[in-house]
Protein backbone atom coordinates (compact mmCIF):
# COMPACT_ATOMS: atom_id res chain seq x y z
CA UNK A 1 0.00 0.00 0.00
CA UNK A 2 2.56 2.78 1.27
CA UNK A 3 4.82 1.25 -1.59
CA UNK A 4 2.21 2.12 -4.21
CA UNK A 5 1.81 5.27 -3.03
CA UNK A 6 5.77 5.85 -2.97
CA UNK A 7 5.74 4.53 -6.73
CA UNK A 8 2.55 7.12 -7.51
CA UNK A 9 4.44 10.07 -6.33
CA UNK A 10 7.36 9.49 -8.55
CA UNK A 11 5.16 8.33 -11.80
CA UNK A 12 3.62 12.41 -11.23
CA UNK A 13 6.75 14.10 -10.09
CA UNK A 14 8.40 12.58 -13.87
CA UNK A 15 5.38 13.73 -15.43
CA UNK A 16 5.67 17.05 -14.27
CA UNK A 17 9.15 17.40 -15.53
CA UNK A 18 8.49 15.40 -18.36
CA UNK A 19 6.14 18.14 -19.52
CA UNK A 20 8.96 20.60 -19.45
CA UNK A 21 11.18 18.69 -21.70
CA UNK A 22 7.67 18.68 -23.93
CA UNK A 23 7.23 22.25 -23.71
CA UNK A 24 10.59 22.95 -24.65
CA UNK A 25 11.27 20.65 -27.82
CA UNK A 26 9.30 22.54 -29.81
CA UNK A 27 11.10 25.76 -29.27
CA UNK A 28 14.06 23.87 -29.53
CA UNK A 29 13.34 22.67 -33.35
CA UNK A 30 12.26 25.52 -34.28
CA UNK A 31 14.94 27.91 -33.40
CA UNK A 32 17.37 24.65 -34.82
CA UNK A 33 15.37 24.72 -38.17
CA UNK A 34 14.97 28.46 -38.63
CA UNK A 35 18.56 28.78 -38.29
CA UNK A 36 19.34 26.15 -40.56
CA UNK A 37 17.20 26.82 -43.28
CA UNK A 38 17.37 30.63 -42.90
CA UNK A 39 20.97 31.85 -41.92
CA UNK A 40 22.30 30.40 -45.86
CA UNK A 41 19.70 32.64 -47.29
CA UNK A 42 21.04 35.71 -45.11
CA UNK A 43 23.27 37.78 -47.54
CA UNK A 44 24.05 41.20 -48.66
CA UNK A 45 21.70 40.80 -51.53
CA UNK A 46 18.85 39.88 -48.86
CA UNK A 47 19.28 43.24 -47.05
CA UNK A 48 19.29 44.74 -50.79
CA UNK A 49 17.50 43.34 -53.58
CA UNK A 50 13.49 43.46 -53.81
CA UNK A 51 11.67 40.42 -53.97
CA UNK A 52 12.71 37.83 -56.79
CA UNK A 53 9.73 37.19 -59.53
CA UNK A 54 8.32 33.34 -59.30
CA UNK A 55 10.87 32.01 -61.65
CA UNK A 56 12.89 28.87 -60.62
CA UNK A 57 16.61 29.96 -60.06
CA UNK A 58 15.40 33.70 -59.66
CA UNK A 59 17.16 35.70 -57.13
CA UNK A 60 16.87 38.41 -55.02
CA UNK A 61 16.08 39.88 -51.69
CA UNK A 62 13.66 41.09 -48.93
CA UNK A 63 14.88 44.53 -48.93
CA UNK A 64 11.65 46.30 -49.18
CA UNK A 65 10.14 43.87 -46.28
CA UNK A 66 13.03 44.69 -44.18
CA UNK A 67 12.51 48.48 -45.00
CA UNK A 68 8.64 47.81 -44.43
CA UNK A 69 9.15 46.15 -41.10
CA UNK A 70 11.45 48.90 -39.55
CA UNK A 71 8.64 51.63 -40.75
CA UNK A 72 5.64 50.28 -39.69
CA UNK A 73 6.87 48.79 -36.02
CA UNK A 74 8.76 52.86 -35.91
CA UNK A 75 5.62 54.57 -36.74
CA UNK A 76 2.94 52.46 -34.53
CA UNK A 77 5.05 52.97 -31.70
CA UNK A 78 4.94 56.49 -32.16
CA UNK A 79 1.79 56.37 -31.25
CA UNK A 80 0.98 52.99 -28.93
CA UNK A 81 4.08 54.06 -26.96
CA UNK A 82 2.51 57.39 -25.62
CA UNK A 83 -1.37 56.58 -25.82
CA UNK A 84 0.09 53.42 -23.54
CA UNK A 85 2.39 55.09 -20.99
CA UNK A 86 -0.50 58.08 -20.61
CA UNK A 87 -3.25 55.79 -19.93
CA UNK A 88 -0.82 53.38 -17.74
CA UNK A 89 -0.42 56.76 -15.39
CA UNK A 90 -3.78 57.16 -15.33
CA UNK A 91 -5.03 54.14 -14.31
CA UNK A 92 -2.02 53.69 -11.65
CA UNK A 93 -1.90 57.39 -10.60
CA UNK A 94 -5.49 58.42 -10.90
CA UNK A 95 -7.31 55.42 -11.47
CA UNK A 96 -8.70 54.31 -7.94
CA UNK A 97 -12.12 54.87 -8.82
CA UNK A 98 -14.82 52.92 -11.07
CA UNK A 99 -13.89 54.25 -14.26
CA UNK A 100 -9.88 53.94 -13.65
CA UNK A 101 -10.83 49.99 -12.80
CA UNK A 102 -12.91 49.93 -15.96
CA UNK A 103 -9.58 51.11 -17.88
CA UNK A 104 -7.83 48.53 -16.47
CA UNK A 105 -10.43 46.15 -16.61
CA UNK A 106 -11.18 46.68 -20.29
CA UNK A 107 -7.23 47.05 -21.18
CA UNK A 108 -6.36 43.67 -19.71
CA UNK A 109 -9.62 42.20 -21.81
CA UNK A 110 -8.08 43.69 -25.16
CA UNK A 111 -4.75 42.44 -24.55
CA UNK A 112 -6.20 39.13 -25.28
CA UNK A 113 -8.11 40.54 -28.44
CA UNK A 114 -6.90 38.71 -31.54
CA UNK A 115 -5.24 40.38 -33.80
CA UNK A 116 -7.27 39.40 -37.06
CA UNK A 117 -9.83 41.49 -35.14
CA UNK A 118 -7.61 44.46 -35.25
CA UNK A 119 -6.91 44.08 -38.44
CA UNK A 120 -11.09 43.72 -39.72
CA UNK A 121 -11.27 47.33 -37.83
CA UNK A 122 -7.74 48.85 -39.58
CA UNK A 123 -9.87 47.47 -42.77
CA UNK A 124 -13.21 49.02 -41.64
CA UNK A 125 -12.17 52.21 -40.80
CA UNK A 126 -8.85 52.61 -42.85
CA UNK A 127 -8.74 50.65 -46.04
CA UNK A 128 -12.11 51.06 -47.28
CA UNK A 129 -12.66 54.81 -47.31
CA UNK A 130 -9.12 54.46 -48.88
CA UNK A 131 -9.97 52.04 -51.21
CA UNK A 132 -7.36 50.15 -51.16
CA UNK A 133 -4.36 48.61 -48.48
CA UNK A 134 -2.44 51.33 -46.73
CA UNK A 135 0.51 52.03 -44.62
CA UNK A 136 -1.64 54.06 -42.14
CA UNK A 137 -4.13 51.51 -41.59
CA UNK A 138 -1.33 49.05 -41.03
CA UNK A 139 0.21 51.71 -38.54
CA UNK A 140 -3.21 52.03 -36.72
CA UNK A 141 -3.93 48.15 -36.00
CA UNK A 142 -0.28 47.82 -34.66
CA UNK A 143 -0.80 50.81 -32.96
CA UNK A 144 -4.01 49.48 -31.35
CA UNK A 145 -2.44 46.29 -30.77
CA UNK A 146 -0.11 47.88 -28.27
CA UNK A 147 -1.79 50.48 -26.40
CA UNK A 148 -3.61 48.13 -23.62
CA UNK A 149 -0.20 45.98 -23.50
CA UNK A 150 2.24 48.80 -23.01
CA UNK A 151 -0.65 50.74 -20.54
CA UNK A 152 -0.76 47.53 -18.36
CA UNK A 153 2.57 46.97 -17.97
CA UNK A 154 2.77 50.46 -17.41
CA UNK A 155 0.52 50.58 -14.67
CA UNK A 156 2.28 47.60 -12.92
CA UNK A 157 5.56 49.39 -12.73
CA UNK A 158 4.23 52.51 -11.44
CA UNK A 159 2.17 50.07 -9.02
CA UNK A 160 5.91 48.61 -7.59
CA UNK A 161 7.08 52.02 -6.91
CA UNK A 162 6.54 52.51 -3.24
CA UNK A 163 3.77 55.20 -1.51
CA UNK A 164 6.67 56.59 0.40
CA UNK A 165 8.13 58.74 -2.95
CA UNK A 166 4.64 59.57 -3.84
CA UNK A 167 4.14 60.67 0.10
CA UNK A 168 7.34 62.79 0.39
CA UNK A 169 6.81 64.38 -3.24
CA UNK A 170 3.75 65.59 -1.97
CA UNK A 171 4.69 66.75 1.75
CA UNK A 172 7.32 68.74 -0.09
CA UNK A 173 4.45 70.25 -1.45
CA UNK A 174 5.36 69.14 -5.10
CA UNK A 175 2.21 69.25 -7.32
CA UNK A 176 0.18 65.92 -8.20
CA UNK A 177 1.15 66.08 -11.87
CA UNK A 178 5.12 66.73 -10.92
CA UNK A 179 5.11 63.63 -8.61
CA UNK A 180 3.19 61.37 -11.06
CA UNK A 181 6.07 62.14 -13.73
CA UNK A 182 8.51 61.53 -10.25
CA UNK A 183 6.43 58.37 -9.92
CA UNK A 184 7.32 57.06 -13.84
CA UNK A 185 10.81 57.62 -13.76
CA UNK A 186 11.26 56.04 -10.81
CA UNK A 187 9.78 52.96 -12.82
CA UNK A 188 11.18 54.01 -16.39
CA UNK A 189 12.87 50.35 -16.42
CA UNK A 190 9.70 48.74 -15.82
CA UNK A 191 7.68 51.21 -18.23
CA UNK A 192 10.74 50.57 -21.00
CA UNK A 193 10.79 46.60 -20.44
CA UNK A 194 6.93 47.02 -21.35
CA UNK A 195 7.59 49.15 -24.42
CA UNK A 196 10.44 46.82 -25.85
CA UNK A 197 8.77 43.97 -25.22
CA UNK A 198 5.60 45.71 -26.96
CA UNK A 199 7.28 46.17 -30.45
CA UNK A 200 8.63 42.83 -30.09
CA UNK A 201 5.19 41.23 -30.34
CA UNK A 202 3.99 43.71 -32.90
CA UNK A 203 6.71 43.25 -35.29
CA UNK A 204 5.51 39.64 -35.18
CA UNK A 205 2.55 40.31 -36.55
CA UNK A 206 0.94 39.58 -39.94
CA UNK A 207 -2.71 38.89 -39.92
CA UNK A 208 -3.91 42.40 -39.05
CA UNK A 209 -0.74 43.52 -41.53
CA UNK A 210 -2.68 41.03 -44.50
CA UNK A 211 -6.23 43.09 -43.84
CA UNK A 212 -4.69 46.65 -43.63
CA UNK A 213 -0.72 47.37 -45.02
CA UNK A 214 -0.67 44.74 -47.92
CA UNK A 215 2.06 43.52 -49.52
CA UNK A 216 4.30 45.10 -52.27
CA UNK A 217 6.92 43.97 -54.16
CA UNK A 218 8.50 47.65 -54.55
CA UNK A 219 10.32 50.05 -51.79
CA UNK A 220 8.53 52.30 -49.71
CA UNK A 221 6.21 54.81 -51.72
CA UNK A 222 4.27 57.01 -49.15
CA UNK A 223 1.64 56.38 -46.32
CA UNK A 224 -1.44 55.81 -48.61
CA UNK A 225 0.05 52.63 -50.44
CA UNK A 226 0.59 49.01 -49.61
CA UNK A 227 3.74 48.50 -48.02
CA UNK A 228 5.94 45.39 -48.20
CA UNK A 229 6.77 43.51 -44.13
CA UNK A 230 8.53 40.63 -43.01
CA UNK A 231 5.79 38.80 -41.92
CA UNK A 232 3.32 39.03 -44.74
CA UNK A 233 6.44 37.81 -46.97
CA UNK A 234 6.96 34.78 -44.51
CA UNK A 235 3.30 33.81 -45.00
CA UNK A 236 3.07 34.26 -49.17
CA UNK A 237 6.19 33.04 -49.75
CA UNK A 238 6.53 30.08 -46.90
CA UNK A 239 2.68 28.86 -48.87
CA UNK A 240 4.19 29.09 -52.30
CA UNK A 241 5.39 26.44 -52.89
CA UNK A 242 8.71 28.10 -55.26
CA UNK A 243 11.92 26.72 -53.97
CA UNK A 244 13.78 29.89 -54.49
CA UNK A 245 10.56 31.59 -52.66
CA UNK A 246 10.61 29.61 -49.48
CA UNK A 247 14.43 29.65 -48.93
CA UNK A 248 13.78 33.69 -48.33
CA UNK A 249 10.80 32.87 -46.14
CA UNK A 250 13.29 30.88 -43.82
CA UNK A 251 15.51 33.86 -44.04
CA UNK A 252 12.71 36.26 -43.07
CA UNK A 253 11.54 33.98 -40.30
CA UNK A 254 15.28 34.44 -39.36
CA UNK A 255 15.63 37.52 -39.30
CA UNK A 256 13.08 38.37 -37.30
CA UNK A 257 13.38 35.57 -34.84
CA UNK A 258 17.04 37.28 -34.40
CA UNK A 259 15.53 40.55 -33.84
CA UNK A 260 12.62 39.66 -31.48
CA UNK A 261 13.98 37.37 -28.94
CA UNK A 262 17.10 39.94 -29.14
CA UNK A 263 15.01 42.45 -27.82
CA UNK A 264 13.45 39.43 -25.20
CA UNK A 265 17.21 38.84 -24.24
CA UNK A 266 18.21 42.44 -23.99
CA UNK A 267 14.75 43.25 -21.78
CA UNK A 268 16.29 40.21 -19.64
CA UNK A 269 19.46 41.56 -19.29
CA UNK A 270 18.14 45.30 -18.49
CA UNK A 271 16.25 44.17 -15.77
CA UNK A 272 18.45 41.10 -14.18
CA UNK A 273 17.15 40.38 -10.83
CA UNK A 274 13.72 42.28 -10.81
CA UNK A 275 10.55 41.48 -12.29
CA UNK A 276 10.08 42.14 -15.89
CA UNK A 277 6.27 42.04 -17.05
CA UNK A 278 5.26 40.88 -20.59
CA UNK B 1 -3.38 77.94 -4.20
CA UNK B 2 -4.04 74.45 -2.96
CA UNK B 3 -2.16 71.73 -4.54
CA UNK B 4 -5.27 69.85 -5.18
CA UNK B 5 -6.91 73.06 -7.45
CA UNK B 6 -3.93 74.40 -9.57
CA UNK B 7 -4.43 74.48 -13.59
CA UNK B 8 -1.18 72.38 -14.06
CA UNK B 9 -2.66 69.45 -12.38
CA UNK B 10 -6.37 70.02 -13.41
CA UNK B 11 -4.67 69.91 -17.53
CA UNK B 12 -2.70 66.52 -16.46
CA UNK B 13 -5.00 64.77 -15.23
CA UNK B 14 -7.28 65.83 -18.08
CA UNK B 15 -4.62 64.56 -20.65
CA UNK B 16 -4.07 61.10 -19.05
CA UNK B 17 -8.04 60.40 -18.57
CA UNK B 18 -8.07 61.42 -22.33
CA UNK B 19 -5.59 59.06 -23.32
CA UNK B 20 -6.98 56.06 -20.62
CA UNK B 21 -10.23 56.84 -22.44
CA UNK B 22 -8.76 55.40 -25.68
CA UNK B 23 -8.78 51.67 -23.91
CA UNK B 24 -12.52 52.57 -23.53
CA UNK B 25 -13.38 54.14 -26.69
CA UNK B 26 -11.46 51.49 -28.66
CA UNK B 27 -13.65 48.70 -27.00
CA UNK B 28 -16.53 50.11 -28.20
CA UNK B 29 -15.41 51.15 -31.42
CA UNK B 30 -14.65 47.35 -32.04
CA UNK B 31 -18.75 46.20 -31.51
CA UNK B 32 -19.82 49.14 -33.30
CA UNK B 33 -17.37 48.81 -36.68
CA UNK B 34 -17.80 45.32 -36.81
CA UNK B 35 -21.60 45.82 -36.70
CA UNK B 36 -22.07 48.25 -38.75
CA UNK B 37 -19.01 46.43 -41.21
CA UNK B 38 -22.07 43.00 -41.16
CA UNK B 39 -24.90 44.85 -41.84
CA UNK B 40 -25.66 43.22 -44.97
CA UNK B 41 -25.43 39.54 -43.73
CA UNK B 42 -26.45 40.42 -40.03
CA UNK B 43 -30.15 39.91 -41.09
CA UNK B 44 -29.67 36.40 -41.98
CA UNK B 45 -29.87 36.15 -37.99
CA UNK B 46 -28.79 32.85 -36.52
CA UNK B 47 -28.64 31.46 -39.72
CA UNK B 48 -24.99 32.50 -40.34
CA UNK B 49 -23.84 30.64 -37.66
CA UNK B 50 -26.08 27.48 -37.81
CA UNK B 51 -25.56 27.27 -42.16
CA UNK B 52 -22.83 25.34 -43.96
CA UNK B 53 -23.43 27.56 -47.21
CA UNK B 54 -20.53 29.36 -47.88
CA UNK B 55 -21.58 31.82 -50.58
CA UNK B 56 -18.02 33.09 -51.32
CA UNK B 57 -17.67 36.01 -54.09
CA UNK B 58 -21.00 34.95 -56.46
CA UNK B 59 -23.60 34.03 -53.43
CA UNK B 60 -25.94 35.78 -51.38
CA UNK B 61 -26.16 33.89 -48.73
CA UNK B 62 -23.25 33.01 -45.60
CA UNK B 63 -23.05 30.46 -43.09
CA UNK B 64 -20.12 29.57 -41.17
CA UNK B 65 -21.25 26.37 -39.39
CA UNK B 66 -17.82 24.45 -41.12
CA UNK B 67 -15.45 27.77 -39.70
CA UNK B 68 -17.15 27.25 -35.90
CA UNK B 69 -16.72 23.53 -35.73
CA UNK B 70 -12.64 23.88 -36.82
CA UNK B 71 -12.30 26.50 -34.25
CA UNK B 72 -14.20 24.53 -31.14
CA UNK B 73 -12.18 21.06 -32.45
CA UNK B 74 -8.75 22.83 -33.17
CA UNK B 75 -9.29 25.13 -29.13
CA UNK B 76 -10.59 21.50 -28.06
CA UNK B 77 -7.17 19.89 -28.96
CA UNK B 78 -5.41 22.75 -28.36
CA UNK B 79 -6.52 22.64 -24.41
CA UNK B 80 -6.43 18.24 -24.10
CA UNK B 81 -3.21 18.80 -24.86
CA UNK B 82 -1.87 22.15 -23.99
CA UNK B 83 -3.14 22.41 -20.53
CA UNK B 84 -1.19 19.01 -19.13
CA UNK B 85 1.59 20.01 -19.94
CA UNK B 86 1.42 24.00 -18.67
CA UNK B 87 0.43 22.39 -15.77
CA UNK B 88 3.11 20.36 -15.70
CA UNK B 89 5.36 23.33 -16.67
CA UNK B 90 4.13 25.09 -13.69
CA UNK B 91 4.35 22.75 -10.46
CA UNK B 92 7.64 22.01 -11.55
CA UNK B 93 8.01 26.05 -11.95
CA UNK B 94 6.51 26.63 -8.54
CA UNK B 95 6.95 23.07 -6.34
CA UNK B 96 9.90 21.22 -7.64
CA UNK B 97 12.53 23.27 -9.36
CA UNK B 98 15.41 23.70 -7.81
CA UNK B 99 16.09 27.91 -7.57
CA UNK B 100 18.66 28.57 -9.96
CA UNK B 101 16.67 26.49 -12.82
CA UNK B 102 13.13 28.40 -11.88
CA UNK B 103 14.43 31.75 -13.69
CA UNK B 104 16.16 30.30 -17.03
CA UNK B 105 12.92 27.71 -17.32
CA UNK B 106 10.79 30.21 -17.14
CA UNK B 107 12.01 32.40 -19.57
CA UNK B 108 12.25 29.54 -22.02
CA UNK B 109 9.18 28.67 -21.58
CA UNK B 110 8.06 32.41 -22.32
CA UNK B 111 10.15 32.79 -24.93
CA UNK B 112 7.48 30.19 -26.86
CA UNK B 113 5.01 33.26 -26.92
CA UNK B 114 7.51 35.61 -28.21
CA UNK B 115 7.86 33.37 -31.78
CA UNK B 116 5.96 35.01 -34.15
CA UNK B 117 2.45 33.25 -35.18
CA UNK B 118 3.92 33.35 -38.72
CA UNK B 119 7.10 31.53 -37.84
CA UNK B 120 4.92 28.55 -36.37
CA UNK B 121 3.06 28.45 -39.33
CA UNK B 122 6.16 27.94 -41.67
CA UNK B 123 7.78 25.47 -39.05
CA UNK B 124 4.41 23.33 -38.67
CA UNK B 125 4.08 23.28 -42.88
CA UNK B 126 8.03 22.39 -43.38
CA UNK B 127 8.69 20.37 -40.23
CA UNK B 128 5.63 19.95 -37.79
CA UNK B 129 3.00 18.14 -40.32
CA UNK B 130 5.43 16.09 -42.12
CA UNK B 131 6.75 14.77 -38.70
CA UNK B 132 3.42 14.03 -37.20
CA UNK B 133 2.05 12.77 -40.63
CA UNK B 134 4.88 9.96 -40.85
CA UNK B 135 5.80 9.16 -37.63
CA UNK B 136 3.17 9.97 -34.84
CA UNK B 137 -0.29 10.01 -36.92
CA UNK B 138 -0.33 6.51 -38.48
CA UNK B 139 0.24 4.95 -34.55
CA UNK B 140 -3.45 6.17 -33.86
CA UNK B 141 -4.66 5.54 -37.29
CA UNK B 142 -3.44 1.40 -35.91
CA UNK B 143 -4.15 1.34 -32.65
CA UNK B 144 -7.41 3.99 -32.79
CA UNK B 145 -8.62 3.45 -35.64
CA UNK B 146 -11.74 2.08 -34.27
CA UNK B 147 -12.63 5.60 -33.45
CA UNK B 148 -14.43 7.96 -35.83
CA UNK B 149 -11.95 10.72 -34.96
CA UNK B 150 -9.25 8.95 -36.33
CA UNK B 151 -10.94 7.19 -39.57
CA UNK B 152 -11.36 8.47 -43.20
CA UNK B 153 -7.93 8.30 -44.61
CA UNK B 154 -6.26 5.18 -45.73
CA UNK B 155 -2.51 4.28 -44.29
CA UNK B 156 0.01 6.61 -45.94
CA UNK B 157 -2.55 8.49 -47.82
CA UNK B 158 -2.81 10.98 -45.25
CA UNK B 159 -3.57 15.13 -46.32
CA UNK B 160 -0.49 17.12 -44.88
CA UNK B 161 -3.00 19.65 -43.50
CA UNK B 162 -5.50 18.66 -41.06
CA UNK B 163 -7.82 20.40 -37.89
CA UNK B 164 -5.31 18.05 -35.77
CA UNK B 165 -2.20 19.85 -37.18
CA UNK B 166 -4.43 22.96 -36.32
CA UNK B 167 -5.19 21.97 -32.97
CA UNK B 168 -1.33 20.52 -32.28
CA UNK B 169 0.19 24.25 -33.25
CA UNK B 170 -2.26 25.84 -31.05
CA UNK B 171 -1.18 23.49 -28.36
CA UNK B 172 2.46 24.49 -28.36
CA UNK B 173 1.11 28.33 -28.71
CA UNK B 174 -0.85 28.53 -25.64
CA UNK B 175 1.78 26.93 -22.96
CA UNK B 176 3.29 29.82 -22.03
CA UNK B 177 0.26 31.81 -21.10
CA UNK B 178 -1.52 28.59 -19.42
CA UNK B 179 1.74 28.12 -17.65
CA UNK B 180 2.70 31.42 -16.63
CA UNK B 181 -0.95 32.15 -14.80
CA UNK B 182 -1.19 28.93 -13.79
CA UNK B 183 2.07 28.75 -11.93
CA UNK B 184 1.33 32.25 -10.26
CA UNK B 185 -1.85 31.08 -9.17
CA UNK B 186 0.52 28.04 -7.66
CA UNK B 187 2.71 30.38 -5.58
CA UNK B 188 -0.02 31.98 -4.58
CA UNK B 189 -0.45 29.57 -2.51
CA UNK B 190 0.04 29.90 1.13
CA UNK B 191 3.23 27.42 2.44
CA UNK B 192 0.38 27.00 5.25
CA UNK B 193 -1.65 24.43 3.02
CA UNK B 194 1.67 22.31 2.13
CA UNK B 195 2.67 21.54 5.70
CA UNK B 196 -0.57 20.55 6.82
CA UNK B 197 -0.43 18.24 3.78
CA UNK B 198 2.91 16.85 4.95
CA UNK B 199 1.55 17.04 8.49
CA UNK B 200 -0.89 14.29 7.47
CA UNK B 201 1.76 11.83 5.55
CA UNK B 202 1.10 13.05 2.39
CA UNK B 203 3.86 12.16 -0.33
CA UNK B 204 4.63 15.04 -2.07
CA UNK B 205 2.28 14.88 -5.26
CA UNK B 206 -0.49 14.17 -2.78
CA UNK B 207 0.32 17.41 -1.23
CA UNK B 208 0.60 19.21 -4.75
CA UNK B 209 -2.57 17.65 -5.59
CA UNK B 210 -4.94 17.92 -2.30
CA UNK B 211 -3.20 21.05 -0.70
CA UNK B 212 -1.93 23.28 -3.72
CA UNK B 213 -3.60 22.15 -6.76
CA UNK B 214 -7.24 22.52 -5.00
CA UNK B 215 -6.46 26.13 -3.01
CA UNK B 216 -5.37 27.17 -6.81
CA UNK B 217 -8.22 26.07 -9.04
CA UNK B 218 -9.57 29.55 -9.53
CA UNK B 219 -6.35 30.76 -11.00
CA UNK B 220 -5.66 27.25 -12.92
CA UNK B 221 -9.50 27.92 -14.64
CA UNK B 222 -8.74 31.43 -15.08
CA UNK B 223 -5.66 30.44 -16.95
CA UNK B 224 -7.43 27.52 -19.16
CA UNK B 225 -10.07 30.53 -20.54
CA UNK B 226 -7.11 32.80 -21.42
CA UNK B 227 -5.80 30.09 -22.91
CA UNK B 228 -8.63 28.89 -24.78
CA UNK B 229 -9.00 32.78 -26.15
CA UNK B 230 -5.89 32.93 -27.45
CA UNK B 231 -6.46 29.41 -29.31
CA UNK B 232 -10.17 30.88 -30.46
CA UNK B 233 -8.55 33.81 -32.16
CA UNK B 234 -5.16 32.84 -32.84
CA UNK B 235 -5.07 33.02 -37.02
CA UNK B 236 -2.17 32.42 -38.74
CA UNK B 237 -0.04 29.73 -38.01
CA UNK B 238 -3.57 27.71 -37.62
CA UNK B 239 -4.51 28.99 -41.33
CA UNK B 240 -1.07 27.84 -42.68
CA UNK B 241 -1.69 24.63 -40.90
CA UNK B 242 -5.36 23.57 -41.11
CA UNK B 243 -5.49 23.26 -44.90
CA UNK B 244 -8.22 25.74 -45.89
CA UNK B 245 -11.38 23.53 -46.83
CA UNK B 246 -14.90 24.17 -45.93
CA UNK B 247 -15.87 20.78 -44.19
CA UNK B 248 -17.71 19.01 -41.43
CA UNK B 249 -16.67 15.89 -40.60
CA UNK B 250 -15.56 13.65 -37.73
CA UNK B 251 -12.37 12.91 -38.94
CA UNK B 252 -9.50 14.90 -37.01
CA UNK B 253 -7.15 13.67 -40.16
CA UNK B 254 -9.42 16.20 -42.34
CA UNK B 255 -8.47 19.64 -43.59
CA UNK B 256 -10.81 22.13 -42.18
CA UNK B 257 -10.69 25.96 -40.99
CA UNK B 258 -11.58 27.94 -38.11
CA UNK B 259 -13.44 31.20 -38.26
CA UNK B 260 -10.45 33.34 -38.40
CA UNK B 261 -8.51 31.20 -41.06
CA UNK B 262 -10.97 31.96 -42.83
CA UNK B 263 -11.13 35.46 -42.38
CA UNK B 264 -7.47 35.67 -42.72
CA UNK B 265 -7.43 33.29 -46.10
CA UNK B 266 -10.34 34.74 -48.14
CA UNK B 267 -10.17 38.83 -47.31
CA UNK B 268 -7.97 39.65 -49.70
CA UNK B 269 -10.13 38.29 -52.54
CA UNK B 270 -13.01 39.10 -51.49
CA UNK B 271 -14.99 41.38 -53.47
CA UNK B 272 -18.67 42.30 -53.32
CA UNK B 273 -20.28 43.53 -50.27
CA UNK B 274 -22.14 40.48 -48.90
CA UNK B 275 -18.51 39.01 -49.44
CA UNK B 276 -16.88 41.58 -47.23
CA UNK B 277 -19.63 41.54 -44.53
CA UNK B 278 -19.86 37.92 -44.08
CA UNK B 279 -16.14 37.98 -43.49
CA UNK B 280 -16.67 40.99 -41.34
CA UNK B 281 -19.49 39.22 -38.94
CA UNK B 282 -17.89 36.22 -38.79
CA UNK B 283 -15.11 38.34 -36.93
CA UNK B 284 -17.73 39.35 -35.05
CA UNK B 285 -18.56 36.61 -33.34
CA UNK B 286 -14.98 35.62 -32.97
CA UNK B 287 -14.66 38.86 -31.26
CA UNK B 288 -17.56 38.47 -28.86
CA UNK B 289 -16.45 34.73 -27.98
CA UNK B 290 -12.81 35.75 -26.97
CA UNK B 291 -14.10 39.10 -25.44
CA UNK B 292 -16.70 37.10 -23.27
CA UNK B 293 -13.95 34.35 -22.42
CA UNK B 294 -10.89 36.94 -21.55
CA UNK B 295 -14.06 38.64 -19.24
CA UNK B 296 -14.71 35.53 -17.07
CA UNK B 297 -10.90 35.15 -17.42
CA UNK B 298 -10.16 38.39 -15.82
CA UNK B 299 -13.06 38.15 -13.34
CA UNK B 300 -11.45 34.49 -11.96
CA UNK B 301 -8.01 36.70 -11.69
CA UNK B 302 -9.51 39.38 -9.82
CA UNK B 303 -11.23 37.61 -7.64
CA UNK B 304 -8.10 35.76 -6.86
CA UNK B 305 -5.85 39.12 -6.47
CA UNK B 306 -8.77 40.39 -4.10
CA UNK B 307 -8.99 37.47 -1.59
CA UNK B 308 -5.03 37.03 -1.42
CA UNK B 309 -5.07 41.30 -0.70
CA UNK B 310 -7.75 40.56 2.15
CA UNK B 311 -5.69 37.47 3.60
CA UNK B 312 -2.84 40.12 3.65
CA UNK B 313 -5.24 42.23 6.05
CA UNK B 314 -5.30 39.40 8.40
Amino acid sequence: MKSRRFFMDKVLISLACLSVVIAIVPLASILYYVTVRGLPAINLDFFTKLPPIPVPGAVGGLGNAIQGTLILVGLAACIGLPFGVLSGVYISEYGRNFYGRTVRFLGDVLIGNPSIVVGILGFTLLVQPLHGDNLAAGVFALSVIMIPIVSITTAEALNLVPNSIREASAALGIRKWRTSLLVVSNAKSGVATGALLATARVMGESAPLILTIGISTQWYSGPTAPLASLTYYIYYFGTSGLQNWVDLAWGAAFLLIVMIIGINLAVRLLTRGRRAYA
Amino acid sequence: MGAGRSRADTIFKALVLVFASSIVALTLIFFYELTTGSSHTLGEGFAFITSSTWGGSIGNFYGVLPAIYGSVVTSAIALLIGVPVSLGVAVFLSELSPGRLRAPVSFIVELLAAVPSVVYGLWGIFIMVPFLTHNIYPFFQAHLGFLPIFQGYSTGQLPMASILDGGVVLAIMIIPIVSSISRDALQAVPDSQREAAYALGATRSEAIRISVLSYARSGILASIFLGLGRAFGETIAVAMVVGDTPRLTSSLFSPGYTLASLIVTQFTEATGAAYISALVEAGLVLLIVVFFTNIVARYLIGRLTKSREAASYL
